[in-house]
């Protein structure tokens, strides 16, 4: 009677064992089908047209010119100019929720900021389309024209200050009280210590906002797709349609098949490899900021 | 297992990685009496208690070699069904620590583990279990309330009961009184001497007084080692070894 | 000369000081400027028709979007919670077994929680419209989806699982408790406020997600969807649908009941965190 319940006892704690390995293998497995299917799909394509054709800047599909390199550059002008943008109203804005500003407007700020972080990027988007692109074409632009880089950096770059004012916010206060007083002690202004002592103290939190917000500027399909103009031209300034690669994608989608669509594919590579390179980058620097792991003893 | 249930221990080495907490131990604990161990911080008596019910399973790379049976038999052989083994060996621990739900699901959580369903069945063992503890006049009315909203000496003493209720033979006790207050200490301990009389009990104490008043042996150890172990009131009184002298009268620890 | 040299440091720093208060002004009206112009745009534009009517080119609805956000939730929760507090458990709770695996399942979740949606559309349209022939279809874009937020609830899991204090799994198992009953009878339990927690944020993200399902559902948005394989649309995407064909003032719309839903999902999860997150394990 009694063994027969520890036999199903036992039986159960391997069994669920099995489930829990099954889970946990489920996210290898996973990533494993996505880089199987998007190289062994991407790949050969490239190798077909031909590096020079696939990295070329021409990108007309009658003509089978599959050249994705005008979507880089957009792609890589828009991350950069977002990050610095949104990198620089961030940062500041960390600090100043850290030290100067009234203590009791902090917890409600940072609420506040945790909850836009939420919004959908697709909202993001229609912003831009609704109010930055008139703003833009009526007011600023040289040319008349709204769409264009500097509107997606624009919507971009509040789309990622909430993660880089979090993150880098998180940072600052890791960094050991001591220090700040340390520095006040010296008889440095409270305003020294901060920017002198404890921001090159986060730096590496600092960083890992950076990389964080580049990777989603990079990854961003909805919130650029509606205020870029799509023309897949080699961007020349800030007012101008452009595409970067996640809207190539997006805009294909729907409509291309064949060649077309597996140039789609080649480019989700592409994007991928960015990302995986983002990826390794910031593993590695919390690697660095972290420490090696102290081996415990009981 | 049969009805035997005292502790015999033969050479026993334990290491954490590289570093060896326990050194070559042996002893031989009797049944239904209590068995206190003393000593320093550190010096292993805690690691050793936890040996009993094989707890430092779960430890990452801890070693154990030598041997220790139980009413005879080596709890380290192969095959030996470790949820047996820790149903027939309770464990008090040094914070008190009931899970975060209702009283009676505290105390019928061990018995349910062990498939009993019936409604009348687990009332009895829960009434009977916080009767041993002296805990029954105090929460009777209060069963389903919440474990976390008793004071820590009642936290413990439902330990105790949680413990009782899977009807071990042996309680192992990791300073039960470390983290309470004087009332509930002297409560616990008089909880202590009406069940040795039932159990075999083990004890790990920092207080010195606390083994004088409960324990019929006492065990001292040092550096994972146990240096002297006697009858308690003769281990206080007349002890052999000059390092025991030296800690029981306070020169050092 | 020395001194006026210190005041000039000074004031450098106490301007910086402005600069960045400057700068939380800046955030913060970005921020809310996003949620009151789509707010006072979309606002006027909500009627009935829009939200429960039938689909006409002259007069869109988003029910179909509805009921296909609804189905996207359902698959993608369903498959997501159940292994990723699975993979949780193994990752806290098995962690001496074999930790090699735990590694590599530790990178292979980093790694999933950084491909942009894009990427995983792209997947999914590989896997579900081409090798398996099913065409745009509900189910493939929920499977996508569930791909997408297993990282974010086996990384919440396992910070829930973490709290719970080691004495109480010392507890149960001194008890003669199986590891199975440990983790389902104390340490689920214990968790379960915080992992329902991360479900719900879960489900915000569901709701909030687009590039995913452009390649996956097909963006169907005129008709209700039979079943889950049929192809469909959801309310993230009508949102980029109407705005990009000429609906701006039924995007708008869309938009504010897209935002009031995730507010609601994201104020949700933050209550009742606080809630929990007070009454629990006070004695740690």
């Amino acid at each position: 009677m009694m063994n027969k319940a520890y036999r199903f006892i036992k039986a159960r704690d391997l069994v669920m064992r099995g489930v829990f390995i099954f889970c946990a293998v489920f996210s290898i497995v996973a990533l494993g089908c996505i880089c199987a299917f998007l190289f062994a799909n991407g790949l050969p394509f490239i190798g077909r047209v031909g590096l020079g054709n696939f990295f070329g800047s021409e990108w007309h599909l009658d003509s089978e010119a599959y050249g994705i390199l005008s979507m880089i550059a957009a792609s890589l002008y828009v991350t950069a100019l977002s990050t610095v943008i949104g990198i620089t109203i961030g940062l500041f804005t960390a600090v100043s929720l850290f030290k100067f500003c009234p203590e009791n407007a902090v917890a409600p700020i940072r609420q506040m900021i945790n909850l836009l972080a939420g919004i959908p990027s697709v909202i993001y988007g229609l912003f831009g389309l609704i109010i930055i692109v008139p703003f833009l074409r009526d007011y600023i632009s040289p040319n008349g024209f709204g769409y264009g880089i500097l509107a997606a950096s624009l919507v971009l770059s509040v789309m990622v200050l909430p993660t880089i004012v979090s993150v880098s916010f998180d940072a600052l206060n890791a960094v050991p009280k001591s220090y700040y007083e340390g520095a006040l002690a010296l008889g440095a202004t409270s305003e020294q210590s901060v920017f002198k002592v404890m921001l090159p103290a986060a730096k590496s939190g600092i960083l890992a906002a950076v990389v964080l917000a580049i990777g989603r500027a990079i990854g961003e399909t909805m919130a650029v797709i509606m205020v870029l103009g799509n023309s897949p031209v080699m961007p020349k300034g800030l007012f101008q349609s452009v595409r970067t690669m996640t809207s190539n994608i997006a805009l294909g989608a729907t409509e291309l098949s064949g060649d077309a669509a597996t140039a789609l594919v080649s480019t989700g590579v592409v994007l991928f490899a960015f990302t995986l390179l983002l990826n390794i980058s910031f593993s590695l620097l919390k690697e660095q900021g972290g420490g090696k792991r102290e081996k415990k003893r009981p | 297992m049969d009805n035997k249930f005292n502790i015999t221990v033969k050479n026993c080495d334990l290491y954490y990685g590289d570093f060896q907490a326990l050194k070559n131990i042996n002893i031989d604990i009797d049944e239904r009496e209590v068995t206190a161990f003393i000593g320093p911080s550190g010096c292993g008596k805690s690691t050793f208690i936890k040996t009993f019910n094989r707890m430092n399973d779960l430890i990452e790379d801890c070693r154990i070699t030598g041997e220790i049976k139980i009413g005879g038999e080596n709890i380290y052989a192969k095959g030996t069904d470790v949820t047996l083994l820790r149903k027939n060996i309770g464990m008090v621990f040094q914070k008190p620590n009931p899970f975060p739900m209702s009283i009676y699901d505290n105390v019928a959580f061990a018995p349910r583990t062990f498939g009993i369903k019936k409604k009348t069945e687990l009332d009895a063992i829960v009434e009977r279990s916080l009767k041993q503890a002296g805990l029954w006049g105090e929460v009777k009315d209060r069963l389903r309330k919440n474990a976390m909203g008793l004071s820590g000496g009642q936290q413990q003493r439902l330990c105790i009961a949680r413990a009782l209720a899977a009807e071990p033979k042996i309680l192992l006790m990791d300073e039960p009184t470390s983290a309470l207050d004087p009332i509930s200490t002297g409560k616990i301990e008089e909880l202590i001497n009406e069940l040795k009389v039932d159990y075999t009990i083990v004890i790990v104490t920092h207080n010195m007084q606390q083994a004088t008043r409960i324990s019929d042996k006492t065990a001292f150890f040092l550096l994972g080692e146990i240096i002297e172990y006697a009858k308690t009131g003769e281990l206080f009184s007349n002890p052999k070894d000059k390092r025991a002298e030296n800690y029981i009268t306070g020169r050092f620890g | 000369m020395r001194k006026n040299a210190h005041k000039r440091q000074i004031l450098k720093f106490a301007f910086f000081k402005y600069i960045s208060r400057g700068a939380l002004l800046i955030s913060l009206a970005a921020l809310s400027s996003v949620v009151i112009f789509i707010l006072l745009r979309g606002i006027p534009y909500i009627n009935m028709h829009l939200i429960f009517g039938d689909f006409t080119s002259k007069n869109p609805s988003i029910k179909p979007a509805l009921i296909g956000t609804f189905y996207l939730i359902l698959i993608s929760v369903g498959i997501a919670a159940p292994v990723g507090i699975g993979s949780a458990i193994f990752l806290t709770e098995y962690t001496n077994s074999k930790s090699r695996l735990i590694r590599i399942v530790r990178v292979a979740t980093e790694t999933l929680a950084g491909i942009p949606s894009i990427v995983y559309g792209l997947f999914g349209y590989l896997i579900f419209v081409v090798a398996l022939g099913l065409g745009y279809s509900l189910i493939g874009g929920g499977v996508t989806l569930s791909i997408m937020i297993l990282p974010v609830i086996v990384r919440s899991t396992e910070e829930n699982l973490l709290a719970v204090p080691a004495s109480l799994r010392e507890g149960s198992f001194a008890l003669g408790s199986s590891k199975v009953r440990t983790i389902f009878s104390v340490i689920l339990p214990c968790a379960a406020s915080g992992i329902v927690t991360s479900l719900i944020l879960a489900v915000g993200r569901v709701i909030s997600e687009s590039a995913v399902l452009i390649l996956t559902i097909g963006m169907v948005v005129d008709r209700a969807p039979d079943n889950l394989i049929s192809p469909g649309t959801s309310l993230a995407l009508d949102v980029y649908y109407f705005g990009s064909h000429g609906y701006p003032e039924q995007a708008a719309a869309t938009a504010v009941v897209l935002l009031v839903l995730v507010m609601a999902i994201n104020i949700t999860a933050t209550v009742l965190g606080k809630i929990f997150g007070k009454g629990e394990l006070a004695n740690g």
